[in-house]
């Protein structure tokens, strides 16, 4: 059974997921799709728990050698990455039911479900795939179906329908480079193995043999994910798709789509082409650092103007990638263990405020600034959650969002980059402005005459908001184990194909 | 006239660059979001000419390879030997297959979601979705009177 659970990771969810279709009406596909979520997450910790003990997990599918057939390798990086896109699956998969069966209309329910556990897949698959074709593959399915579950907030707010179309051009372009980018790596060493493919760079580099393909390759794959990761400036598409989601689509995406394109740029910087190609012979890291400090001090700004509390904490994602990037652009221990320790924290984070605006929606059916002023008496558990969360991206002590930066801050000084340590501190600064404009509002403002007589949100719902918020807060005070498995990755990324050899 | 020859020669290779520049240029220049996703499908495309136009080999006298389906009876003794017929890679064929099912399936969704934009916008032309979006017609569930607002402005 263990042997299997790589690819029962992918293909439960995929077969489920067309099962879900005709699961019939009512609470049935909820319950369907939360057993299948609550299965795969226990899968996700066994396999964990084995690659730590034991060291990097190989599957071939069909029993094909690697080189010939398509290969599932878990190593300490990914591993970590498929534990935290497992359990916000399993968290907001509980928690949706009320909140889509009040956005969704109630015959679509199935399509719904069926829709969100193909993204799940697709997620999974991209992080668990050792194959790049297969890459690109499940990059698709996890990008398409979450096309079609963002467009479903239309009856809501019609601008989901364009937002959706902005991220199904912009998301399909960034697809295509990378698909363009496989295929330049595939013509020089022959094979789309990821073990195999470094392996035979690394020759090629060493030798400078077809040094312009490679370096072709490398243009397009950091094209293609830069956009996928919503890095500035490629990330006109994230703030509209994320503000005018359903709520529970949203606080999935958030917390799960970026982080999983984020874990596909170090592996393919770190474990394919390998630091010395990526920060050595291109000096990347210039690029990478300028626009990820710019676009931390830019959406922060644009964070602190906006009048929907989803589209503050949208741009707040795009300033919270920013710093992952920093992280591990800074090549160095400290850094990337910064950014893999990051993408946990940010996740619980922000999936956790994404579901507490998604309680918000469902008592007052929006998200507006006005909505939430003088909720804090009204709605205390939830805005307590929200203001725990805010406080995380802040970077407040004691919280799981600082941490990462914290680390991060130490491999800025590793590196000696000064610069970068100001553009963090800055960034945080803004991050003041932009939670605590939202906080005041909270617990000062006047109710409006709408949420007057608001009330709590169900249990079910803020239970789950609070498991997310909890668990960072748990992280930032026990930060050990998270901060163990994360340098355990950035370890095994740095010293070239994840240890797996 | 080295270049001259160098673009006859891997003229498939231009024939892809230029359908995926067509098709890109389209993307980020029209304004219409239908020639858009229309142009994206163009972009792919070129990538599958050009993954199709890398799995052709050579042989070192310059002959070119054949169709692995052709001689499939022999295939199996072929491989252990060098001399029989030299068969095109079939790999990048059997990824195509599975890209172009990917890139019907984005036109799919690129198109289903404009036919819902035509419904509640009444336009297709970007500026015009851009105008209605920034007047904040757009405020509001998708209901029947929403909608006849916004499509009396066009």
């Amino acid at each position: 059974m263990i042997d299997s659970i790589p690819a029962l990771m992918v293909v439960l969810p995929l077969m489920a997921g067309v099962i879900t279709v005709f699961t019939g009406k009512g609470d049935k596909p909820w319950a369907w799709a939360t057993a299948i979520t609550g299965i795969v997450f226990a899968m996700s910790i066994a396999l964990l728990a084995e690659v730590t003990a034991h060291g990097p997990v190989t599957y071939n599918f069909g029993n094909w050698p690697s080189q010939y057939g398509i290969a599932y390798t878990i190593d300490a990086m990914n591993g970590f990455v498929l534990f935290v896109v497992s359990l916000i699956a399993a968290v907001t998969t509980y928690y949706s039911r009320l909140s889509v069966k009040d956005e969704i209309p109630n015959d679509r329910l199935h399509i719904f479900y069926a829709l969100w556990l193909l993204t799940i897949c697709g997620l999974l698959g991209i992080t668990i795939t050792g194959d790049t074709f297969n890459v690109y593959v499940l990059l698709e399915i996890s990008s398409l179906t979450l096309y079609a579950l963002i467009a479903m907030g239309y009856r809501r707010d019609r601008r989901a329908l364009t937002a959706s179309l902005r991220y199904v051009i912009l998301g399909s372009v960034g697809a295509s480079f990378l698909l363009l980018g496989i295929g330049y790596l595939m013509m020089i060493t022959g094979t789309l193995n990821m073990v195999d493919m470094h392996d035979r760079l690394q020759v090629l580099i060493h030798n400078d043999e077809y040094s312009r393909t490679i370096m072709v390759a490398y243009a397009f794959l950091l094209v293609g994910l830069s956009l996928k990761l919503a890095l500035f400036p490629l990330h006109m598409w994230l703030p509209n798709a994320y503000t005018y989601a359903p709520s529970a689509v949203t606080g999935l995406v958030a917390a799960t789509a970026t982080k999983v394109a984020v874990y596909m740029t170090i592996r393919f910087l770190f474990g394919i082409f390998g630091r010395d190609f990526s920060f050595g012979a291109v000096e990347s890291s210039d690029v990478l650092l300028t626009c990820a400090g710019l676009g931390v001090l830019y959406t922060g700004i644009q964070a602190a103007r906006q009048n929907n509390v989803k589209s503050v904490l949208a741009w707040s994602s795009l300033g919270q990638i920013g710093y992952i990037v920093i992280g591990f652009s800074l090549n160095n221990e400290n850094g990337l263990t910064g950014s893999v320790v990051h993408i946990l924290n940010h996740a619980l984070i922000k999936g956790g405020m994404f579901l507490a605006l998604g309680c918000v929606a469902y008592r007052l059916g929006g998200t507006r600034l006005t909505h939430l002023k003088g909720l804090g008496r009204k709605m205390p558990w939830t805005m307590a959650a929200f203001t725990a969360g805010g406080l995380g991206l802040i970077g407040f002590p004691l919280t799981g969002g600082f941490i990462g930066k914290w680390y991060i801050g130490l491999g800025a000084l590793d590196a000696g980059n000064w610069l970068i340590l100001v553009v963090i501190m800055l960034g945080s600064l803004l991050a003041v402005i932009y939670v605590f404009r939202v906080v005041y509002a909270i617990y000062f403002g006047e109710a409006e005459p709408d949420s007057v007589h608001a009330t709590e949100a169900p249990a079910s719902m803020v239970v789950c908001t609070w498991i997310l918020i909890g668990m960072s807060l748990v992280c930032g005070l026990w930060s050990e184990w998270s901060v163990d498995l994360a340098a355990n990755a950035a370890k095994a990324m740095l010293a070239g194909f994840g240890g797996a050899h | 006239m080295n270049f001259i020859e160098a673009a006859s020669d891997h003229y498939n290779y231009w024939i892809a660059v230029i359908v995926m520049m067509i098709g890109l240029y389209g993307v980020i220049a029209k304004r219409n979001i239908v020639k858009q996703a229309i142009s994206l499908g163009l972009f792919q495309t070129g990538i599958f000419l050009l993954y199709i136009s890398m799995a052709v080999v050579f042989t070192p006298d310059g002959k070119m390879g054949e169709a692995p389906v052709k001689h499939s009876e022999r295939l199996a003794a072929d491989v252990l030997s060098v001399a029989g017929p030299v068969y095109d890679n079939p790999l990048p064929h059997v990824l195509m297959l599975t890209a172009i099912v990917v890139s019907v399936s984005i036109l799919a969704v690129a198109l289903a979601i404009i036919v819902n934009i035509k419904r509640c916008y009444g336009t297709v032309e970007e500026d015009e979705i851009l105008d209605i979006e920034a007047q904040g017609l757009l405020d509001g569930p998708d209901t029947k009177s929403n909608r006849e607002k916004a499509g009396a402005l066009v």
